[in-house]
């Protein structure tokens, strides 16, 4: 793992929930399930500390890319909320 | 009527005009400053050139032919002698000058990386980015060229370009300024290629167009003249700017052309600037407003648009409205919920459309010839007070006419009927800070002058009777009616979606009604009983019970169990519950325990947790299980009932219930001194410095800290002794212990001992040099000398008290103050950042581009105002169903915390806020009506 270009990895930060970064087929097969396009999803900069940390271990995440953001929620559980990597 | 074919619009663009098209499209050009000739018409090519629109009606427009309302106006223009820079567009040109070269006016990027920045910036487009996002990428762009020292074209050296406030470019090297002209020149070499790296569309808008050559000339429609009684006219603030432009640029043109001395004619352009300046936005800053003749500043082009009373936020998103009342408040505890009270000259205004067919022809002619103002006959008819024809046409009813309009009405038609009972209305009243600020009503047409509700109305409103106002909308559409009915109408928002409870229930008075009520079974014998049950519609009177004695009588909870649902059921703990460590239940000996079966009330007594707004759980339970309309009929029917009881029983309070037997006083006098001394001796280890610090804090700190929790205890104290000679047969004690009104620290306030005054959650201590008042000794540390008040409001406040009192009212009068306005423009700054968001089929929260929010509904796509306290079920609750009384055994259920009231904390703002700002939302209000200027 190349963690060393970062300083310090915000993922394991208690209050940072966790980041996934998707496949190209897995984020098409989701966007399907929920009949959406890229354009419609929430953005997030590709310098956003999160991704960041994402790509320290999966080398540079081109924009378009998709990333699954698994959050502790007050009402549901769990929350899975996914968002568009875009130019930061 | 006729109906075009419906067409939505795809996009709006907003651009530059270029100066030629500002010429092309102008209707003359305005040459002269002079407004009329001597006989007061308007002189051709000055700024009220009847070519530009028409305002005196008669008159035609020269352009269009049109007459006044017909004639949209036509822009002229006025040719500028030399060219001004357009203050809106400041901050572009420096970004623009800036990012490209000073000779030969490239961008100033290498051919590379304007290749990148250009398919980036393609790439964001398909990526859904908004027009923003490109913006700030431009911007961005922009920001990189500058930076660059020398051209990477021409090789050229850059000299860094100041911007001096407002509209003066100057380069820093050698302070040379850079005239509207050079700056112009130097954007017209901007080459289109590089516009559209910037984020500009060179076919649309090019930046020389910045720089002003022609000004656009606004049609007189948009600034006209009034005509004062004196016969005097009076300009628009436009219009007065527009002359001192074309003032000055007359002159300048003068000067320029005579060959006058450079400096004046410099002097004269940058005039020129000033004029134009504050013709767009005359709150520049850096530069005086110009002024009217009587010093008030003049209201140009970007005052008409901003703000509060700008075109945008009082024309265009908020409209005043026909069919609208608004009158005074009062209340009415024999309407229901859902009704409003109209009176009858306001139902006479307002008016519904209803359209002619041939099932409803007779009885709208009939009405029709009632006229306007139907008289004769005792009870309420509604007349009519238009008819509209097919054509479109209106007729005003009038009583001469009535008999002949009414023979006209055709089928197809269309009459303005005026207001029946039944009829659907929106209910508002100000501040709207929630949904349940404008709710649906069926109205009840009333004499009198006032609108009347039910008081269970008043929390959603947030409204008293001290004074208040409220405004009424008459729906004009099926649609709109079906709309409200189904969404708005007050049954329907009992339950609130802030807390998942109710929050329309009983308040005040139908609270100690209820207690008086149920507490301890009361019985009532057949007069007494009738009575109380007179005041329900259509009920079956119970099977009396017989005494001893074979008199008949009927107990409370009997009573009250009438209005329940057959089958219901639910046990909770009451208000007035004393959270003993051994919970007797059913035995309870203060009657406390409350639990209905099979719509019977078995055992404890009805108040604020029975049936109170935000906590009754009866209520609660009812609206929940068995739908609004339930919960409507049995609101109606228990607080009516309430008050009947109430009524029974009579019941008054006053100054003489705070009355405590001496010896409690003096009880009470002897503990306060007891701390007092303690106070004293804390301060004495204090000074002498054998206080032990606690950790954390200085030892000033730890002082304060140790005299607080002493005289904390002794107004605990006092309200205890008090308490205890205030028992449960006193009026003030049942209203505040059933959760009617008041509560038990107001209570021993006024019995025992007010207490410890703060400021910021500290003991006083400002005022004077080491001292609060000069009745004290310098350095005075002791209870008296910072703000303990032992006095009790009935005995009365010593001088230094009252003043410290007043010290610690004030605070909180300051707080609401400044509380107010600032969540004010919270709440505003959230619904515009909200206000387009919805939630779609698929459970997700979009907003109007599409663009995902929130992937389900607060994450778990429940509705807040159909959950229990929040949670979406209640497995307590299950359990008790599926268990019966099983359930509370072996659950443990009645030992368990049965948890605060929906929304406590919420409610206890509210309630303090009620309590010590009532006059502070007066003034709210009143500042609303008075929205003029």
């Amino acid at each position: 793992m190349a963690t060393d270009n970062i300083s310090f990895n915000v993922l394991k930060h208690v209050l940072v929930p966790e980041h996934h970064l998707l496949s190209e087929g897995e984020a098409e097969e989701i966007l399907n399930n929920m009949g959406m396009t890229r354009d419609q999803l929430p953005k997030v900069r590709n310098n956003d500390a999160g991704v960041k940390v994402l790509e320290s271990i999966h080398g540079p995440i081109a924009e378009g890319r998709v990333v699954r953001i698994v959050r502790k929620s007050e009402t549901a559980q769990e929350f899975v909320a996914y968002r568009l990597v875009t130019k930061g | 009527m006729m109906r075009g074919i419906t067409k939505r619009i795809g996009s709006i663009k907003f651009s530059c005009v270029s100066p030629d098209e500002i010429r092309k499209m102008s209707a003359t050009k305005i040459i002269t400053a002079d407004t009329y000739d001597d006989e007061g018409y308007p002189i051709e090519m000055g700024l009220m050139d009847p070519h530009m629109g028409v305002i005196e009606p008669g008159l035609r427009c020269k352009t269009c032919g049109c007459k006044v309302d017909e004639c949209p106006g036509h822009f002229g223009h006025i040719d500028l002698a030399m060219p001004v820079i357009h203050v809106g567009f400041i901050k572009d040109i420096k970004l623009m000058l800036e990012s490209t070269c000073r000779s030969c006016g490239r961008l100033m990027l290498t051919a590379d990386q304007i290749e990148v920045r250009r398919s980036n910036m393609s790439g964001m487009k398909d990526l859904g980015s908004g027009t923003i996002d490109i913006k700030n990428f431009s911007k961005e762009t922009a920001k990189d060229a500058s930076t660059r020292g020398v051209c990477p074209y021409c090789g050229a050296e850059q000299i860094k370009i100041k911007l001096d406030k407002p509209t003066t470019f100057r380069e820093v090297d050698d302070n040379h300024k850079l005239t509207p002209k050079e700056v112009r020149e130097r954007l017209e070499r901007i080459t289109d290629e590089d516009l559209r790296t910037l984020g500009m569309d060179p076919a649309t808008c090019r930046p020389e167009w910045m720089i002003l050559t022609a000004l656009a000339v606004p049609p007189v429609t948009v600034r006209p003249s009034i005509t004062l009684d004196s016969g005097d006219r009076s300009e628009d603030d436009l219009t007065h700017k527009l002359v001192d432009v074309l003032r000055i640029n007359q002159r300048l043109r003068e000067n320029r052309d005579t060959g006058a001395p450079q400096l004046i004619v410099e002097d004269l352009w940058e005039l020129l600037q000033y004029h134009v300046t504050t013709y767009y936005d005359n709150q520049t800053s850096g530069i005086p407003p110009a002024r009217h003749r009587s010093g008030r500043p003049l209201k140009t082009l970007a005052q008409r648009l901003k703000g509060k009373e700008g075109r945008f936020r009082s024309n265009l998103s908020g409209k005043r409205v026909n069919f609208s009342a608004r009158t005074v408040i009062s209340p009415d505890p024999m309407l229901s919920i859902n009704e409003v009270g109209v009176p009858e000259k306001a139902a006479r205004e307002l008016t519904v459309p209803v359209h002619v067919n041939e099932h409803n022809l007779a009885k709208i002619r009939e009405m029709v010839a009632r006229g306007p103002e139907p008289s004769g006959t005792e009870a309420y008819l509604p007349g009519v007070n238009y008819v509209i024809r097919s054509d479109g046409r209106r007729i005003r009813v009038t009583p001469r006419n009535a008999e002949e309009v009414s023979s006209n009405v055709e089928i197809d038609y269309t009459v303005e009927r005026q207001l029946v009972d039944g009829d659907v209305v929106l209910f508002n009243r100000q501040p709207s800070l929630h949904r349940m600020s404008m709710m649906a009503h069926r109205v009840r047409i009333m004499d009198g002058r006032t609108f009347r509700f039910n008081l269970c109305d008043c929390p959603p409103y947030n409204a008293d009777f001290d004074g208040d106002e409220m405004n009424l909308h008459v729906l004009q559409s099926d649609e709109a009616r079906a709309e409200a009915r189904i969404l708005m109408q007050v049954q329907e928002n009992i339950l609130s979606p802030r807390y998942g409870g109710p929050i329309i229930g009983a308040i005040h008075d139908h609270i100690t009604g209820a207690y008086f009520l149920t507490h301890d079974n009361p019985r009532f014998d057949r007069f007494e009983a009738m009575n109380i049950l007179s005041k329900l519609p259509d009920i079956e009177v119970p099977e009396p019970y017989k005494d001893d004695a074979g008199k008949e009588y009927w107990t409370g909870k009997q009573i009250f169990s009438i209005v329940l649902p057959k089958d219901f059921r639910t046990t909770f703990k009451s208000s007035i519950c004393q959270n003993c460590k051994d919970c007797r239940r059913d035995a309870c000996e203060f009657d406390a325990y409350v639990k209905i079966r099979n719509g019977e009330l078995l055992c404890g007594t009805i108040d604020a947790k029975g049936i109170g707004n935000s906590k009754g759980k009866v209520l609660d339970r009812i609206a929940r299980d068995y739908g609004s309309e339930r919960a409507a009929k049995f609101i109606n029917e228990v607080t009516r009932l309430a008050l009947g009881a109430l009524m029974n029983h009579g019941f008054s309070t006053g100054i003489g219930d705070e009355d405590i037997p001496d010896e409690a006083a003096l009880e009470i006098a002897d503990f306060n001194q007891e701390c007092i001394n303690k106070v004293s001796e804390l301060v004495e280890s204090y000074q002498e410095g054998t206080l032990e610090q606690m950790p954390g804090r200085s030892l000033r700190e730890t002082l304060e800290v140790e005299v607080m929790k002493v005289l904390g205890l002794a107004r605990d104290q006092a309200g205890r002794v008090a308490g205890k000679h205030l028992g449960m047969e006193n009026p003030a004690v049942i209203m505040a212990r059933a959760g009617a009104r008041g509560s038990m620290l107001n209570l021993s306030q006024m019995a025992g001992c007010v207490g410890q005054q703060a400021v910021r959650g500290e003991r006083l201590s400002r005022g004077y040099w080491d001292r609060t008042l000069p009745h004290f000794q310098k350095g005075d540390l002791g209870a008296y000398a910072r703000g303990f008040c032992s006095n009790s409001y009935k005995s009365g406040l010593n001088p230094t008290e009252f003043f410290f009192h007043a010290m610690g009212g004030r605070e909180g009068l300051v707080d609401t103050a400044v509380r107010t306005s600032r969540s004010g423009y919270m709440q505003r700054r959230l619904v515009s950042a909200l206000e387009d968001l919805k939630l779609t089929n698929d459970g997700t929260v979009r907003n109007t581009v599409g663009t995902v929010v929130q992937f389900k509904y607060g994450e778990d796509g429940v509705d807040p105002a159909r959950t229990v306290r929040g949670k979406a079920i209640d497995l307590d609750d299950l359990f008790a169903e599926v268990l019966g009384d099983e359930a509370n055994v072996m659950l443990h259920m009645d030992d368990r915390d049965v948890g605060d009231d929906y929304g406590s904390r919420e409610k206890d703002e509210m309630e303090y806020s009620e309590e010590e700002e009532s006059e502070d939302y007066e003034e709210l209000d009143s500042d609303y009506e008075g929205g003029g200027e």
